[in-house]
């Protein structure tokens, strides 16, 4: 058997495996708990300009942001963010929540390998490409706009 | 202020958002990193573009909450400074908007990671 063959035939194994999601309700389940936390989201942030009237929308919807991120990284450690999130997919992934779960996530699973190389480095595996990438087209975008 | 059309809004585009991510994840089978990279891009090329701003008026949180909206404040950000202060404006500019959001999701991860452990998965 060559390589190649064994290559393919290891994918169809592993393919068989896997967990098969159904396409159309774990569409639907995306989109409804999806909606949902952008609805909290809308909350947090009428609620901000209701306790506080002076505050600005973009003050207030800055704290929408924050709560949320905050939130999901406590569901996170308490262990609660995962079944949602493998109930909703994309609709815990898309939304801030996801970004923080990407951070509190890896910071859990490697606390063991020590708090400076385990906690603190690999907390960025996932949001260490997610800021780059923002970093440098934010940058580009601006040089851009500077000079035209 | 708690207007129900608004929320209806909220929940049509936030969803369909998710959906879209969905319907990524299962025809290309990308992982979450690739998700979230794509949507913010996706998010600071609607901001230079200026598409991001009448969107936002419209749903609110419906686009602001997925990471969409982090990409277009990163973008939002380095535009404006870069107009105030120039050059390093254009550097500036993109962090110190959503310093906010990343401060917070390292702080909670850091503080959180130290006082829990993992479960193993069952």
């Amino acid at each position: 058997m060559n390589e190649n063959e064994r290559n393919l035939r290891y994918n169809a194994y592993v393919e068989s495996k896997m967990p098969k999601t159904k396409p159309w309700p774990s569409l639907f389940h995306a989109f409804w708990v999806g909606g949902l936390i952008c609805c909290v989201g809308e909350l947090i942030k009428d609620l901000c300009l209701y306790i506080f009237p002076y505050m600005s929308t973009q003050e207030a919807s800055n704290w929408a942001l924050i709560a949320l991120i905050i939130i999901a990284a406590f569901l996170t450690a308490i262990g609660i963010f995962d079944r949602i999130g493998a109930y909703a997919g994309a609709g815990t992934i898309v939304p801030i929540t996801g970004f923080s779960n990407s951070i509190a996530s890896p910071a859990l699973e490697f606390k063991r390998e020590g708090l400076v190389f385990g906690l603190m480095a690999k907390m960025f595996i996932i949001a260490g490409p997610v800021i780059v990438t923002g970093v440098v087209a934010s940058v580009i975008v601006g040089l851009v706009y500077l000079f035209i | 202020m708690f207007d129900p059309i608004m929320y209806l809004k909220v929940f049509a585009i936030g969803g369909l958002v998710c959906m879209i991510g969905q319907i990524l994840i299962i025809t290309t089978k990308m992982t979450s990193a690739r998700i979230l990279v794509s949507f913010l891009l996706f998010g600071v090329v609607l901001e230079a573009f200026g598409w991001f701003e009448p969107i936002r008026d419209f749903a609110g949180a419906g686009i602001s909450v997925p990471i969409i909206g982090f990409g277009a404040s990163l973008a939002r950000g380095a535009i404006d400074a870069g107009n105030v202060t120039g050059l390093l404006g254009v550097f500036t500019g993109g962090l110190t908007t959503v310093a906010g959001g990343l401060a917070a999701a390292i702080f909670a991860g850091y503080v959180f990671g130290l006082i829990f452990s993992s479960r193993t998965k069952k």
